[in-house]
């Protein structure tokens, strides 16, 4: 690296406000990260199951999983990753700021965010949608009976407004108990401040989970919003959205297959073409990625497939126990789909 | 022996004891408890409310509560009602990552060992009868240097990227750093405004009066997301240097104006007589004016150090995991999660006596310093 010094960086910057606003983008983020040996993975500063460090300081979680198989595509080893922590005001100028490769950070693929931010989304990795948490004794069974009810509410959210759209569809009213962070929200919730707690069905069930009696306390069947969560690049940098694309759908066509961590190795001499496309057996498919052959192979033997995932991290055995509902494969009524390896 | 039917001479009664009401336990009691009917109903209403507070905090805190466990559920068993204590063995799990953050566990004893300079660092700064105060005051001026090759690494030791600092480390980094800058930079701003030289004036002015018309957190936002698309791409400057110097320009442009006001008390003689004695400026400042500006102005630098020192937790806005982002991300480990209030009570324990023995040497350092008689 040139040394930092005060005319170069003058004349830089002349040079990059007579262009215009670029961005730090630089010829190929490929291989940029090739070259830094790490996968910078802009991520949250902590959402239960999906991002959080452990005792040890390492991240884990849903997002993170999906970080360490891209970092295990494209450097062969799922823990040359480092987290870019970002709150949900910076989590895009942190992107296009090149301060990060990739973003896996439970964001909502929206249009304004496609296109107004300028960022290219690669599928959804979950789909969630924004529900209703209230107590068993209340008697309450669905969101139609909540007229006048009091609500916890984080501010400055698509919550606030997916909530407001949906009361004022059914003609109902409802009082706001403004909130910032998740904590506040579970802490007014159980004080009873809030008859209500409205956030994604993933958050309600993670702050389920940490109730002494998480039974006596319901998640609504009305799911009033589509809240699809997906990995964002940068646009202008084709091969690497490609990149991003393909480790997402190799983990979802390895779960379809049945290829896991534990016997993809005895699946490298499977019948199946695809199975052996998807290994690198035959064809050329990591090359033309600009990876090695072996990239959905190190994917699967060192993060696992979609399924493994899931469970892992956020399914019915940890303490979150969501259930794959919309997140299951295509095949048993979910809406997780890749499109084929050929 | 007093008796009472014995006969004084007019005059000549020797003095009897106070009335029992009136002195010891009992009269201060009466003084300052009950001397009147609305003080006796405070003083009982205070009695009740301490006795209906303390207890359950106490047993909350420390008597109740589960010093070692695996996880929230553990913790809660242990109890005789869920969340009926405090779970401290969350914060005992979690303690290392408040304290160091990410830093790489092999090269924690840099931060240890830089921990240890600051405090030998710090003392010949704060304490002058100390022996041998003039190398420790040259040592301080090191140490800055010191500590940044410890933390960051290079010359032969192992580097450490500094997105990987957090917790307590990286406040105290940023504390420190930003009051050790930030009082010379303030003194030469506070100087540069009561300049009689326009250029300097004007440009001391502007700077001062944008810093503050901006929030802290707007800059912090600049330092994060905006310097990056005017820097040439590839360029690296790292985000807590860039930190570092946004929170140093912060707290300097504050300094500058208590310094000012502590300029500005000084009476005119004073620079007189500096001048009659025929000292330049430098040696007049030296040695005459800002001795005595800085004595005044000692409550409220250290008023603006104590902020900044709380403000450090801005940095979460930006993504730095400070003890209090630290203390949320580790809220979002689902085998501990709900534990909020653990969390933000170690937090406020730890900045309260951080914040409170800055009082406290303030205090100290004025009473010392007391010489106006």
């Amino acid at each position: 690296m040139k040394p930092w010094n005060v005319p170069n960086v003058l004349s830089a910057t002349l040079v990059v406000a007579a262009l215009g606003v670029t961005g730090a983008a630089s010829a190929s983020t490929l291989d940029d990260v090739k070259s830094n040996g790490v996968l910078r993975c802009v991520v949250s500063t902590g959402v239960p199951g999906f991002a959080y460090p452990d005792a040890s300081g390492t991240w884990k979680g849903f997002d993170i999983d999906f970080c360490r198989a891209t970092a295990a595509a494209v450097l062969g080893d799922s823990s040359k990753i480092k987290a870019v922590t970002s709150t949900g005001q910076t989590r895009f100028t942190l992107l296009n700021s090149g301060e990060g490769d990739v973003l896996w950070r439970n964001t909502t693929v929206t249009f304004s965010r496609d296109v107004g931010v300028k960022l290219r989304f690669h599928g959804i990795n979950y789909y969630d949608g924004q529900g209703f948490l209230v107590k068993k004794n209340l008697g309450i069974r669905s969101a139609k009976e909540l007229d006048g009810a009091s609500v916890c509410i984080q501010t400055g959210t698509t919550t606030e407004l997916n909530l407001a759209d949906y009361f004022h569809a059914n003609g109902m009213k409802y009082e706001a108990v403004t909130i910032q962070t998740n904590d506040e929200g579970r802490q007014n919730y159980v004080e009873g401040r809030c008859d209500v707690y409205t956030t994604d069905a993933s958050g309600l069930a993670a702050i389920r989970s940490t109730f002494s009696e998480p039974n006596d306390h319901i998640i609504l069947p009305e799911i009033i919003s589509k809240e699809p969560l997906g990995p964002a690049t940068r646009q202008g940098d084709d091969q690497w959205s490609d990149i991003v694309t393909w480790v997402l759908n190799a983990t979802v066509t390895a779960e379809e297959k049945g290829v896991t961590s534990s016997n993809v190795d005895e699946m490298m001499s499977s019948k199946d073409p695809e199975i052996l496309r998807l290994l690198g057996v035959e064809g050329s498919q990591g090359e033309e990625l600009g990876l090695n052959k072996k990239w959905a192979y190190n994917i699967i033997k060192s993060v696992g497939n979609y399924g493994e995932i899931f469970e892992r991290n956020i399914g019915t055995n940890t303490p979150i126990g969501l259930e794959r509902g919309l997140n299951a494969l295509w095949t048993n009524g979910g809406l997780q789909y890749s499109p084929p390896f050929r | 022996m007093t008796d009472a039917s014995q006969n004084y001479e007019t005059g000549q009664h020797p003095d009897l004891p106070p009335p029992l009401s009136e002195v010891g336990i009992l009269g201060w009691l009466k003084h300052n408890l009950f001397s009147s009917p609305l003080n006796t109903v405070m003083t009982i209403l205070a009695i009740w409310f301490l006795w209906a507070f303390i207890p359950p905090v106490l047993d909350w805190m420390l008597f109740d509560a589960v010093w070692s466990a695996d996880s929230r559920k553990e913790c809660w068993a242990l109890m005789e009602e869920p969340e009926g204590a405090a779970c401290w063995a969350f914060i005992k799990s979690r303690f290392s990552l408040f304290i160091y953050g990410f830093y790489p566990e092999a090269s924690r004893w840099r931060v240890d060992l830089s921990f240890v300079l600051l405090v030998l660092a710090v003392l010949p700064v704060l304490v002058d009868k100390m022996p041998g105060r003039k190398f420790g005051l040259i040592y301080a001026i090191a140490f800055p240097f010191i500590a940044g090759w410890l933390l960051v690494g290079g010359l032969g030791l192992e580097p450490v990227e500094t997105d990987q600092f957090g917790g307590i480390m990286l406040t105290i980094i940023i504390g420190v750093t930003g009051i050790s800058f930030s009082l010379p930079l303030g003194i030469l701003l506070a100087l540069g405004r009561r300049s009689s030289m326009p250029v300097l004036k004007m440009l001391s002015i502007m700077f001062i009066e944008f810093i503050r018309g901006v929030p802290l957190i707007a800059l912090l936002f600049i330092a994060s997301s905006m310097l990056n698309f005017f820097l040439p791409p590839g360029t690296v400057f790292d985000l807590l240097l860039r930190v570092l110097i946004m929170v140093t320009l912060f707290s300097a442009a504050y300094i500058a104006e208590v310094i000012r006001g502590g300029l500005q008390a000084i009476p005119r003689g004073q620079y007189e007589a500096a001048d009659s004695l025929g000292l330049n400026f430098a040696k007049a400042q030296i040695l005459i004016i800002m001795p005595q500006a800085l004595k005044i102005s000692i409550p409220g630098i250290v008023n603006s150090f104590i902020g900044l020192f709380k403000d450090t937790t801005l940095v979460l806005i930006i993504g730095m995991l400070d003890p209090l982002g630290i203390g949320r991300a580790s809220l979002a480990d689902a085998d501990w999660s709900g534990l909020a209030r653990e969390v933000y009570l170690f937090i406020a324990m730890f900045f309260f006596i951080c914040c409170f023995g800055m009082a406290r040497y303030s205090l100290y350092l004025e009473k010392k310093l007391h010489t106006g008689h």
